[in-house]
C-alpha cells in the first residue's frame, strides 16, 4: 500500500520512513503563525512554566488580524504585549498595521507557505494552507505554546478522505459553492478528525486562490486539515514569492483512503448556507425572498483579489439596494492596493458599498460591521453560527462573493448568474 | 468524581456559543467564566456550581479553535464535559489543559439536567446516581492520560525541555 501526501509529510517531519493513520507522533513544525487572539495566553503560559525562550524564532510569523486596527483598549493591550514579546524573542517576521492582513490570506501571499511543510496556528482556518500541498492545521493556545518552546507538536496521524471532483463549473458557480456542497453532503462533522484531500479535473482547473477557499472550509466539515497535491500552478505561485527551497510530496496512486467521494460539479448551482450551520446549503434558485440588511465581502475564505474582481464585475455601474449596506474588506494590504490599482475600490464605493482596511473584523463578530438583533447578513465568510457576526438574534447566510454582490444589488438573497457574462 | 449534570441534547454546540468572540479581548479564566455558554444558555453561569458536569450531543466544541472555551467552562466550575462526540480542536484543548473530556455515545439521550453523575475515569464508567443507571465509555488513550495526569501539555513537556 502506498501513502497519502499527508502521511508522507508527517513521516518526513518525525524522521520516519512512513506513518500510518492512528499513530501518535511528534512532528517538527516549520511555520508557527501567531495572531492577536490566541497568542497572549501562550506567552503567559510559557512565562509561567519557565519555558519563555522561543526555540526557533525564525519559524514564527506574527500577524495581528482579528481586532485590527485595535478595536478597544483590551485588544490594543494584547497586541502591545505581542509586540514586546516579539522584540524580546528576536522574531523578525511581524506584519504590523500597514503591512497587515487576515492571516490565512497573508501567510501564503508573503511566501511563508511552501509545499511539503508543516504549519500550525491557533486558528481553526489554518487548514487553508493545504491548498499549496502543506500539512496545516488549527490548534489551541497550549499547543501554540508547546510548539513555540520546542519546535514540535504531537499529532495523531489522520485518516484521509478523498474528494474526487469532476466536471466544469457553470457560470456564477465558484469554489465556495463547491465546498458548501461538500459540507452539505457530509455534514459539519462529516470529516471529524480526518484530512480532506481534494483532487480531480475541477481542482486542476481551479486557481491557487480558489483552492485556498476549498481547503479553508475543511474545518467546517470537522476536518483536521484540507490538502491538495501540488502541481505547476502551485510551484509557480510559491516560486513567485520565495527563493527558499521546498520538497514536493504527492499521494501514491495506491494510497489508502478511509472514504472516497466522487462529485460531478457540472450541474452545481450557487449555494446559500442558511442559519445556523454551514451544512445548510440550498440552491439559490429554490429559495424564497430573503431581504438582507447587510452584505459582507471579505475574510480568509473569500477576501482575495479574484473574489473582489467577481464582485466588482457584478456591481459595476449598479447601486447597492436602498435598505442594504455593503461592506468590502480586502483580506490583505497587498490585495487592497491591487484592487485600488484595478479600479475595483472605486466600483464598490460608487455602488454605495464601503471599503474597509483588512481585518477579520465582523466575520467573527469582532468589530467593523456587527449585526443588531433581527438583522440578516449575506456573507462570503465561513461560519453562520448563532451570534457569529453580532447579536445572537441576528442571522448569517453564507454564499460566494458573486452571490453576496448580487444580493447587495437586489437587497435580498439573489442569484448572481443573471449579472454575469457567459464563460468562454 | 461526582457532579450534577447540565444536559444539552443539541448537536454541534460550537465554541462561539460557549464563549462568544466579543469576549476574546480577554484571556483570563475568571473573566471568561462570567460568560460561559452565554449564547446558548444565558442563565448557565447563575446555575452552575463547582464540580458540575456538562453533557451534550455530537460534535461538541466545533468551530473556532479558541481555547478560551475550555477556560470559560473550567473557570465557571465545570469539572468535565461528557459528549456523544467532540470536535477535534476542542478535544485536543481539553487534553492539553488536563481537563476531562469523555466521549460516550448516546449519553445526551440518557442523562437529564440535574442528574447526579459519578465518573470513574480509570475504569471508564459513569454512574447515574439519580436514575440508578450505568454507562461505559472507551478509556481515555494512555498518551492523553499521561498529559492529563501531568496537569496539561506544558507540564508534560517542560520536564523534557529543561
Amino acid at each position: 500500500m502506498g501513502n497519502t501526501i499527508t502521511e508522507k509529510i508527517l513521516a518526513a517531519h518525525c524522521s520516519r520512513d512512513s506513518v500510518k493513520p492512528g499513530e501518535l507522533i511528534n512532528a517538527e513544525i516549520d511555520v508557527i503563525m501567531c495572531h492577536d487572539v490566541t497568542t497572549t495566553p501562550a506567552i503567559d503560559m510559557l512565562a509561567e512554566k519557565g519555558l519563555s525562550k522561543v526555540a526557533y524564532p525564525e519559524r514564527v510569523v506574527i500577524m495581528p488580524d482579528h481586532f485590527v486596527p485595535n478595536k478597544d483598549i483590551k485588544s490594543a493591550e494584547m497586541v502591545a504585549r505581542i509586540r514586546r514579546w516579539a522584540r524580546e524573542q528576536n522574531i523578525e517576521k511581524f506584519y504590523d498595521l500597514g503591512r497587515h492582513g487576515v492571516c490565512h490570506a497573508l501567510l501564503p501571499e508573503q511566501g511563508h507557505v511552501k509545499p511539503g511543510t508543516t504549519i500550525i496556528c491557533g486558528d481553526s482556518h489554518t487548514s487553508t494552507h493545504g491548498a499549496l500541498g502543506a500539512f496545516s492545521t488549527g490548534i489551541g493556545s497550549t499547543d501554540l505554546a508547546a510548539a513555540l518552546a520546542t519546535g514540535e507538536l504531537w499529532f495523531k496521524v489522520p485518516e484521509t478522505m478523498l474528494f474526487r471532483l469532476s466536471g466544469k463549473l457553470g457560470k456564477g458557480v465558484y469554489a465556495k459553492d463547491v465546498i458548501l456542497e461538500i459540507i452539505r453532503r457530509i455534514g459539519v462533522d462529516g470529516a471529524l478528525y480526518k484530512t480532506m484531500e481534494f483532487t480531480g479535473e475541477l481542482i486542476e482547473a481551479l486557481s491557487v486562490e480558489s483552492r485556498m477557499t476549498i481547503c479553508n472550509m475543511a474545518i467546517e466539515a470537522g476536518g483536521k486539515s484540507g490538502i491538495i497535491n501540488p502541481d505547476q500552478k502551485t510551484t509557480d505561485y510559491v516560486k513567485a514569492r520565495t527563493d527558499e527551497p521546498f520538497e514536493i510530496y504527492q499521494s501514491d496512486p495506491d494510497a489508502e483512503y478511509c472514504q472516497i467521494i466522487e462529485i460531478d460539479v457540472s450541474n452545481l448551482e450557487p449555494l446559500v448556507a442558511f442559519p445556523h450551520l454551514p451544512s445548510n446549503g440550498q440552491p439559490v434558485s429554490q429559495i424564497p425572498d430573503i431581504p438582507v440588511d447587510q452584505a459582507y465581502l471579505g475574510s480568509c475564505t473569500n477576501g482575495r483579489i479574484e473574489d473582489l474582481r467577481v464582485a466588482a464585475e457584478i456591481l459595476k455601474g449598479k447601486k447597492v439596494a436602498r435598505n442594504t449596506r455593503m461592506i468590502v474588506v480586502p483580506a490583505t494590504t497587498e490585495i487592497w492596493k491591487q484592487a485600488n490599482r484595478e479600479g475595483l475600490l472605486d466600483i464598490f464605493m460608487n455602488a454605495g458599498a464601503t471599503v474597509s482596511t483588512p481585518t477579520c473584523g465582523a466575520c467573527l463578530g469582532g468589530h467593523m460591521g456587527i449585526l443588531a438583533a433581527g438583522e440578516r447578513c449575506i456573507s462570503s465568510t465561513n461560519r453562520n453560527f448563532v451570534g457569529r457576526m453580532g447579536s445572537p438574534k441576528s442571522e448569517v447566510y453564507l454564499g460566494s462573493p458573486a452571490t453576496v454582490a448580487a444580493s447587495a444589488v437586489e437587497g435580498k438573497i439573489a442569484d448572481p448568474r443573471k449579472y454575469l457574462q457567459e464563460k468562454p | 468524581m461526582t457532579g450534577k449534570a447540565h444536559c444539552y441534547q443539541r448537536d454541534h454546540i460550537n465554541t462561539d456559543e460557549i464563549i462568544p468572540a466579543r469576549y476574546l479581548n480577554m484571556d483570563k479564566e475568571a473573566d471568561l467564566a462570567k460568560h460561559a455558554m452565554e449564547d446558548i444558555d444565558t442563565d448557565f453561569v447563575r446555575r452552575v456550581k463547582e464540580g458540575d458536569v456538562i453533557v451534550a450531543g455530537v460534535d461538541f466544541g466545533c468551530g473556532s479553535s479558541r481555547e478560551h472555551a475550555v477556560w470559560a467552562l473550567r473557570g465557571a466550575g465545570v469539572r468535565a464535559v461528557i459528549a456523544d462526540t467532540f470536535a477535534r480542536i476542542f478535544y485536543r484543548n481539553c487534553i492539553n489543559n488536563g481537563f476531562i473530556a469523555i466521549e460516550c455515545r448516546g449519553i445526551s439521550q440518557k442523562v437529564a439536567t440535574g442528574d447526579n453523575l459519578e465518573i470513574d475515569v480509570e475504569k471508564g464508567i459513569i454512574k447515574n446516581l439519580t436514575k440508578n443507571e450505568r454507562y461505559e465509555f472507551p478509556a481515555i488513550p494512555d498518551f492523553a492520560r499521561d498529559i492529563i495526569d501531568a496537569g496539561g501539555l506544558l507540564d508534560y513537556i517542560s520536564r523534557k525541555v529543561k
